[in-house]
Protein backbone atom coordinates (compact mmCIF):
# COMPACT_ATOMS: atom_id res chain seq x y z
CA UNK A 1 0.00 0.00 0.00
CA UNK A 2 1.07 3.49 -0.96
CA UNK A 3 1.44 6.81 1.14
CA UNK A 4 -1.73 7.73 -1.33
CA UNK A 5 -4.12 5.29 -2.53
CA UNK A 6 -2.92 4.93 -6.00
CA UNK A 7 -6.34 5.62 -7.40
CA UNK A 8 -6.52 8.70 -5.82
CA UNK A 9 -3.22 10.09 -7.27
CA UNK A 10 -3.92 9.02 -10.83
CA UNK A 11 -7.97 10.14 -11.00
CA UNK A 12 -8.68 13.10 -11.95
CA UNK A 13 -8.83 14.90 -8.97
CA UNK A 14 -5.71 14.15 -7.25
CA UNK A 15 -3.55 13.23 -10.04
CA UNK A 16 0.12 14.85 -10.27
CA UNK A 17 0.07 18.20 -12.09
CA UNK A 18 1.57 18.99 -16.19
CA UNK A 19 0.90 22.41 -15.75
CA UNK A 20 3.66 24.87 -16.02
CA UNK A 21 3.61 28.31 -15.05
CA UNK A 22 2.60 29.61 -18.02
CA UNK A 23 -0.44 27.59 -18.33
CA UNK A 24 -1.60 29.79 -15.00
CA UNK A 25 -0.81 32.93 -16.63
CA UNK A 26 -2.56 32.01 -19.61
CA UNK A 27 -5.74 31.89 -17.04
CA UNK A 28 -5.24 35.22 -16.64
CA UNK A 29 -6.04 36.00 -19.83
CA UNK A 30 -2.90 38.27 -20.89
CA UNK A 31 -4.88 39.48 -24.17
CA UNK A 32 -8.03 40.85 -22.54
CA UNK A 33 -5.25 42.06 -19.67
CA UNK A 34 -3.18 44.08 -22.33
CA UNK A 35 -6.57 46.53 -22.59
CA UNK A 36 -7.52 46.53 -18.95
CA UNK A 37 -3.75 47.67 -18.21
CA UNK A 38 -3.68 50.35 -21.26
CA UNK A 39 -7.28 51.77 -20.50
CA UNK A 40 -6.37 51.94 -16.46
CA UNK A 41 -3.08 53.59 -17.64
CA UNK A 42 -4.67 56.41 -19.33
CA UNK A 43 -7.59 56.65 -16.54
CA UNK A 44 -4.85 57.60 -14.25
CA UNK A 45 -2.66 59.97 -16.34
CA UNK A 46 -6.13 61.44 -16.77
CA UNK A 47 -6.83 61.99 -13.06
CA UNK A 48 -6.65 65.72 -12.15
CA UNK A 49 -4.30 64.70 -9.50
CA UNK A 50 -0.82 62.73 -9.58
CA UNK A 51 0.96 60.10 -8.40
CA UNK A 52 4.22 58.67 -7.44
CA UNK A 53 5.24 57.11 -10.78
CA UNK A 54 5.86 53.88 -8.58
CA UNK A 55 2.83 53.47 -6.42
CA UNK A 56 1.37 54.23 -9.89
CA UNK A 57 2.66 51.00 -11.18
CA UNK A 58 1.96 49.01 -8.43
CA UNK A 59 -1.55 49.97 -8.94
CA UNK A 60 -1.79 48.93 -12.14
CA UNK A 61 0.07 45.71 -11.28
CA UNK A 62 -2.90 45.38 -9.22
CA UNK A 63 -5.56 46.23 -11.26
CA UNK A 64 -4.20 43.72 -14.29
CA UNK A 65 -4.01 41.04 -11.23
CA UNK A 66 -7.64 41.60 -10.39
CA UNK A 67 -8.61 41.52 -14.16
CA UNK A 68 -6.79 38.07 -14.36
CA UNK A 69 -8.01 36.94 -11.18
CA UNK A 70 -11.45 37.61 -12.35
CA UNK A 71 -10.27 35.87 -15.98
CA UNK A 72 -9.38 33.21 -14.25
CA UNK A 73 -12.85 32.58 -12.42
CA UNK A 74 -14.41 32.75 -15.77
CA UNK A 75 -12.09 29.75 -16.93
CA UNK A 76 -12.77 27.72 -13.52
CA UNK A 77 -16.86 28.22 -14.58
CA UNK A 78 -16.67 28.15 -17.97
CA UNK A 79 -14.75 24.94 -18.68
CA UNK A 80 -17.61 22.97 -19.31
CA UNK A 81 -18.85 25.27 -22.43
CA UNK A 82 -15.62 26.30 -23.28
CA UNK A 83 -14.58 22.97 -24.24
CA UNK A 84 -17.50 22.69 -27.03
CA UNK A 85 -16.32 26.05 -28.58
CA UNK A 86 -13.07 25.94 -31.01
CA UNK A 87 -11.95 29.33 -29.81
CA UNK A 88 -11.32 28.05 -26.32
CA UNK A 89 -11.15 24.32 -26.09
CA UNK A 90 -7.33 24.12 -25.77
CA UNK A 91 -7.68 26.62 -22.54
CA UNK A 92 -5.46 25.36 -19.74
CA UNK A 93 -9.04 23.87 -17.78
CA UNK A 94 -10.31 22.37 -20.79
CA UNK A 95 -7.90 21.21 -21.74
CA UNK A 96 -7.13 19.27 -18.62
CA UNK A 97 -3.84 20.79 -18.12
CA UNK A 98 -5.42 22.85 -15.02
CA UNK A 99 -7.69 21.04 -12.53
CA UNK A 100 -10.96 23.44 -12.26
CA UNK A 101 -10.14 23.67 -8.19
CA UNK A 102 -6.59 24.95 -9.21
CA UNK A 103 -8.15 27.72 -11.10
CA UNK A 104 -10.49 28.11 -8.82
CA UNK A 105 -8.17 28.60 -6.16
CA UNK A 106 -5.57 30.64 -8.20
CA UNK A 107 -8.36 32.90 -8.73
CA UNK A 108 -9.93 33.81 -5.89
CA UNK A 109 -5.98 34.25 -4.07
CA UNK A 110 -5.17 36.16 -6.84
CA UNK A 111 -8.41 38.10 -6.88
CA UNK A 112 -7.38 38.72 -2.69
CA UNK A 113 -4.48 40.02 -2.97
CA UNK A 114 -5.11 42.56 -5.84
CA UNK A 115 -7.63 44.49 -4.29
CA UNK A 116 -5.43 44.56 -0.42
CA UNK A 117 -3.01 46.13 -2.55
CA UNK A 118 -4.43 48.59 -4.07
CA UNK A 119 -6.39 49.24 -1.04
CA UNK A 120 -3.02 49.55 0.83
CA UNK A 121 -0.94 51.38 -1.79
CA UNK A 122 -3.68 53.35 -3.26
CA UNK A 123 -7.06 53.94 -1.78
CA UNK A 124 -9.72 51.72 -0.56
CA UNK A 125 -11.99 53.25 -3.25
CA UNK A 126 -10.41 51.91 -5.97
CA UNK A 127 -9.98 48.90 -4.32
CA UNK A 128 -13.80 48.70 -3.90
CA UNK A 129 -13.92 49.18 -7.14
CA UNK A 130 -11.51 47.02 -8.34
CA UNK A 131 -13.49 44.33 -5.60
CA UNK A 132 -16.55 45.24 -7.69
CA UNK A 133 -15.46 44.46 -11.03
CA UNK A 134 -13.99 40.93 -10.05
CA UNK A 135 -17.48 40.36 -8.76
CA UNK A 136 -19.78 41.46 -11.29
CA UNK A 137 -17.25 39.48 -13.98
CA UNK A 138 -16.96 36.13 -12.41
CA UNK A 139 -20.09 36.40 -10.50
CA UNK A 140 -23.15 38.26 -12.68
CA UNK A 141 -21.63 37.95 -16.17
CA UNK A 142 -20.38 34.64 -16.19
CA UNK A 143 -22.49 32.61 -13.87
CA UNK A 144 -25.87 34.04 -13.99
CA UNK A 145 -26.04 36.51 -17.17
CA UNK A 146 -23.56 34.56 -19.97
CA UNK A 147 -26.12 31.45 -20.22
CA UNK A 148 -29.18 33.07 -19.57
CA UNK A 149 -29.68 36.05 -21.56
CA UNK A 150 -28.72 37.71 -24.92
CA UNK A 151 -28.39 41.23 -23.83
CA UNK A 152 -25.16 39.18 -21.62
CA UNK A 153 -22.22 41.09 -23.05
CA UNK A 154 -24.28 44.06 -22.65
CA UNK A 155 -24.74 44.30 -18.95
CA UNK A 156 -21.41 42.19 -18.55
CA UNK A 157 -19.64 45.26 -20.61
CA UNK A 158 -19.52 47.23 -17.88
CA UNK A 159 -16.97 44.96 -16.09
CA UNK A 160 -14.77 45.64 -18.75
CA UNK A 161 -15.51 49.13 -18.73
CA UNK A 162 -14.63 49.84 -14.89
CA UNK A 163 -10.51 50.00 -15.33
CA UNK A 164 -10.36 53.20 -16.57
CA UNK A 165 -12.33 54.74 -13.47
CA UNK A 166 -10.54 52.50 -11.11
CA UNK A 167 -7.39 54.16 -12.73
CA UNK A 168 -9.14 57.57 -12.07
CA UNK A 169 -10.01 56.39 -8.04
CA UNK A 170 -6.41 55.11 -7.64
CA UNK A 171 -4.97 58.77 -8.34
CA UNK A 172 -7.81 60.85 -7.25
CA UNK A 173 -10.01 59.29 -4.69
CA UNK A 174 -12.96 60.25 -6.42
CA UNK A 175 -15.30 59.11 -9.32
CA UNK A 176 -16.33 61.64 -11.40
CA UNK A 177 -18.29 62.23 -14.67
CA UNK A 178 -15.07 62.34 -17.00
CA UNK A 179 -14.32 59.55 -15.61
CA UNK A 180 -17.48 58.03 -16.26
CA UNK A 181 -17.61 58.68 -19.66
CA UNK A 182 -14.38 57.09 -20.13
CA UNK A 183 -16.65 54.04 -18.46
CA UNK A 184 -19.48 55.20 -21.06
CA UNK A 185 -17.06 54.04 -24.32
CA UNK A 186 -15.84 51.10 -23.44
CA UNK A 187 -19.31 49.97 -21.89
CA UNK A 188 -21.07 51.26 -25.76
CA UNK A 189 -17.51 49.87 -27.63
CA UNK A 190 -18.46 46.06 -25.81
CA UNK A 191 -21.62 45.02 -27.92
CA UNK A 192 -21.02 45.72 -31.32
CA UNK A 193 -17.23 44.11 -30.93
CA UNK A 194 -18.46 40.77 -29.56
CA UNK A 195 -21.39 40.60 -31.43
CA UNK A 196 -19.20 40.79 -35.18
CA UNK A 197 -17.42 37.87 -33.27
CA UNK A 198 -20.55 36.17 -32.50
CA UNK A 199 -21.89 36.55 -36.26
CA UNK A 200 -18.67 34.28 -37.51
CA UNK A 201 -18.31 32.35 -34.72
CA UNK A 202 -22.30 31.38 -34.54
CA UNK A 203 -22.24 27.52 -34.64
CA UNK A 204 -19.22 28.16 -31.19
CA UNK A 205 -21.91 29.91 -29.47
CA UNK A 206 -24.78 26.97 -30.66
CA UNK A 207 -22.97 24.20 -29.68
CA UNK A 208 -22.62 25.58 -26.18
CA UNK A 209 -25.43 26.62 -25.34
CA UNK A 210 -24.38 30.44 -24.79
CA UNK A 211 -27.68 32.69 -25.86
CA UNK A 212 -25.63 35.40 -27.60
CA UNK A 213 -27.76 37.63 -29.87
CA UNK A 214 -27.12 36.04 -33.55
CA UNK A 215 -27.90 32.72 -31.76
CA UNK A 216 -31.32 34.14 -29.62
CA UNK A 217 -32.87 37.14 -31.87
CA UNK A 218 -31.25 36.19 -35.60
CA UNK A 219 -28.20 37.98 -37.78
CA UNK A 220 -31.00 40.51 -39.72
CA UNK A 221 -31.89 42.12 -35.53
CA UNK A 222 -28.25 41.58 -34.55
CA UNK A 223 -26.75 43.63 -37.27
CA UNK A 224 -29.08 46.15 -36.52
CA UNK A 225 -28.41 46.37 -32.49
CA UNK A 226 -24.45 46.41 -33.53
CA UNK A 227 -25.55 49.45 -36.46
CA UNK A 228 -27.38 51.13 -33.18
CA UNK A 229 -24.80 50.70 -30.72
CA UNK A 230 -21.68 51.94 -33.81
CA UNK A 231 -23.47 55.03 -33.43
CA UNK A 232 -23.57 55.04 -30.02
CA UNK A 233 -20.01 54.46 -30.00
CA UNK A 234 -18.92 57.15 -31.98
CA UNK A 235 -21.09 60.18 -30.53
CA UNK A 236 -19.30 58.98 -26.83
CA UNK A 237 -16.26 58.62 -28.69
CA UNK A 238 -16.32 62.61 -28.93
CA UNK A 239 -17.86 63.59 -25.54
CA UNK A 240 -14.53 64.31 -23.81
CA UNK A 241 -13.83 67.30 -26.28
CA UNK A 242 -17.76 68.20 -25.84
CA UNK A 243 -17.58 68.37 -22.58
CA UNK A 244 -13.83 70.63 -21.96
CA UNK A 245 -11.52 67.42 -20.65
CA UNK A 246 -10.16 66.87 -24.18
CA UNK A 247 -8.95 69.53 -26.91
CA UNK A 248 -10.53 70.01 -30.53
CA UNK A 249 -7.57 68.08 -32.34
CA UNK A 250 -8.79 65.00 -30.03
CA UNK A 251 -12.39 65.84 -30.87
CA UNK A 252 -11.54 65.87 -34.58
CA UNK A 253 -9.52 62.23 -34.54
CA UNK A 254 -12.22 60.86 -32.84
CA UNK A 255 -14.88 61.81 -34.83
CA UNK A 256 -12.92 60.29 -38.01
CA UNK A 257 -12.85 56.57 -35.71
CA UNK A 258 -15.73 57.06 -34.96
CA UNK A 259 -17.32 57.82 -38.51
CA UNK A 260 -15.07 54.54 -39.14
CA UNK A 261 -16.90 52.34 -36.62
CA UNK A 262 -20.24 53.49 -38.17
CA UNK A 263 -18.70 52.44 -41.73
CA UNK A 264 -17.80 49.29 -40.71
CA UNK A 265 -21.16 48.87 -39.11
CA UNK A 266 -22.56 49.36 -42.35
CA UNK A 267 -20.77 46.97 -43.99
CA UNK A 268 -22.23 44.60 -41.24
CA UNK A 269 -25.75 45.68 -41.98
CA UNK A 270 -25.20 45.08 -45.64
CA UNK A 271 -23.90 41.83 -45.55
CA UNK A 272 -25.60 39.02 -47.08
CA UNK A 273 -27.14 36.12 -44.64
CA UNK A 274 -25.45 33.63 -47.11
CA UNK A 275 -21.73 35.31 -46.77
CA UNK A 276 -20.41 32.07 -45.42
CA UNK A 277 -16.91 34.02 -45.12
CA UNK A 278 -18.47 36.94 -43.10
CA UNK A 279 -15.85 39.11 -44.14
CA UNK A 280 -17.11 42.34 -42.96
CA UNK A 281 -18.08 40.96 -39.61
CA UNK A 282 -14.35 39.76 -39.23
CA UNK A 283 -13.23 43.33 -40.13
CA UNK A 284 -15.72 45.19 -38.18
CA UNK A 285 -13.73 42.75 -34.89
CA UNK A 286 -10.46 43.51 -36.13
CA UNK A 287 -11.18 47.29 -36.52
CA UNK A 288 -13.27 47.16 -33.04
CA UNK A 289 -9.81 46.28 -31.07
CA UNK A 290 -7.93 49.32 -33.32
CA UNK A 291 -10.69 51.57 -32.41
CA UNK A 292 -10.48 51.30 -29.04
CA UNK A 293 -6.92 51.57 -28.83
CA UNK A 294 -7.05 54.52 -30.80
CA UNK A 295 -9.11 56.50 -28.89
CA UNK A 296 -7.29 55.93 -25.40
CA UNK A 297 -3.97 56.43 -27.12
CA UNK A 298 -5.28 59.67 -28.64
CA UNK A 299 -6.93 60.62 -24.94
CA UNK A 300 -3.45 59.90 -23.88
CA UNK A 301 -1.42 61.94 -26.14
CA UNK A 302 -4.04 64.79 -25.80
CA UNK A 303 -3.53 65.31 -22.06
CA UNK A 304 0.49 64.63 -22.51
CA UNK A 305 0.44 67.61 -24.60
CA UNK A 306 -1.81 69.99 -22.99
CA UNK A 307 0.63 69.41 -19.35
CA UNK A 308 3.32 69.58 -21.63
CA UNK A 309 2.01 73.13 -22.80
CA UNK A 310 0.63 74.57 -19.58
CA UNK B 1 8.85 0.55 3.00
CA UNK B 2 9.76 -0.18 -0.66
CA UNK B 3 10.57 2.48 -2.71
CA UNK B 4 8.63 0.65 -5.91
CA UNK B 5 5.41 0.86 -3.70
CA UNK B 6 5.68 5.38 -3.69
CA UNK B 7 4.42 7.13 -6.29
CA UNK B 8 7.13 8.56 -8.50
CA UNK B 9 6.39 11.43 -10.88
CA UNK B 10 7.03 11.50 -14.52
CA UNK B 11 10.24 13.45 -15.87
CA UNK B 12 7.60 15.58 -17.76
CA UNK B 13 5.82 16.16 -14.25
CA UNK B 14 9.02 16.65 -12.48
CA UNK B 15 10.00 19.54 -15.17
CA UNK B 16 6.08 21.10 -14.86
CA UNK B 17 6.74 21.31 -10.88
CA UNK B 18 10.28 23.09 -11.17
CA UNK B 19 8.83 25.53 -13.68
CA UNK B 20 5.48 26.06 -10.85
CA UNK B 21 7.75 26.50 -8.19
CA UNK B 22 9.87 28.97 -10.05
CA UNK B 23 7.19 30.96 -11.05
CA UNK B 24 5.94 30.90 -7.36
CA UNK B 25 9.18 31.87 -6.01
CA UNK B 26 9.66 35.02 -8.56
CA UNK B 27 5.88 35.95 -7.70
CA UNK B 28 6.86 35.89 -4.06
CA UNK B 29 10.21 38.23 -4.95
CA UNK B 30 8.04 40.72 -6.35
CA UNK B 31 5.53 40.52 -4.29
CA UNK B 32 8.08 41.50 -1.58
CA UNK B 33 9.67 44.17 -3.25
CA UNK B 34 6.11 45.95 -4.13
CA UNK B 35 4.85 45.41 -0.43
CA UNK B 36 8.50 47.40 0.83
CA UNK B 37 8.64 49.87 -1.71
CA UNK B 38 5.37 50.73 -1.61
CA UNK B 39 5.44 50.96 2.17
CA UNK B 40 8.35 53.05 2.42
CA UNK B 41 6.49 55.71 -0.05
CA UNK B 42 3.29 55.65 1.16
CA UNK B 43 4.69 56.23 4.69
CA UNK B 44 7.77 58.54 3.75
CA UNK B 45 10.65 59.06 6.52
CA UNK B 46 7.50 58.62 9.16
CA UNK B 47 8.63 54.75 8.80
CA UNK B 48 11.39 55.27 11.07
CA UNK B 49 9.89 57.71 13.27
CA UNK B 50 9.32 55.58 16.22
CA UNK B 51 9.98 55.38 19.96
CA UNK B 52 13.58 53.62 20.85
Amino acid sequence: MALVEREHVDGEIGRLSEATAGDFISLLKPRVMSLVIFTAFVGMVMAPEGIHPLLGLIAILAIAIGAGASGALNMWYDADIDIRMTRTATRAVPAGRIAPGEALGFGVVLAGFSVGILGLMANWLAAGLLAFTIFFYAVIYTMWLKRSTPQNIVIGGAAGALPPVIGWAAVSGTVTLESLVLFLIIFLWTPPHFWALALFKTDDYERAGVPMMPNVRGEAHTKWQIFVYAVLVAISGVLPAVMGFAGPIYGIGAAILGACFVWYSWQVLRMEETDGAKRPAKALFAYSLFYLFAIFAALLLDVLFARLGA
Amino acid sequence: MADDERIKPTEKQLKARRNRSIGIALALVVFVIIVYLGTLLNLGPAVFDRAM
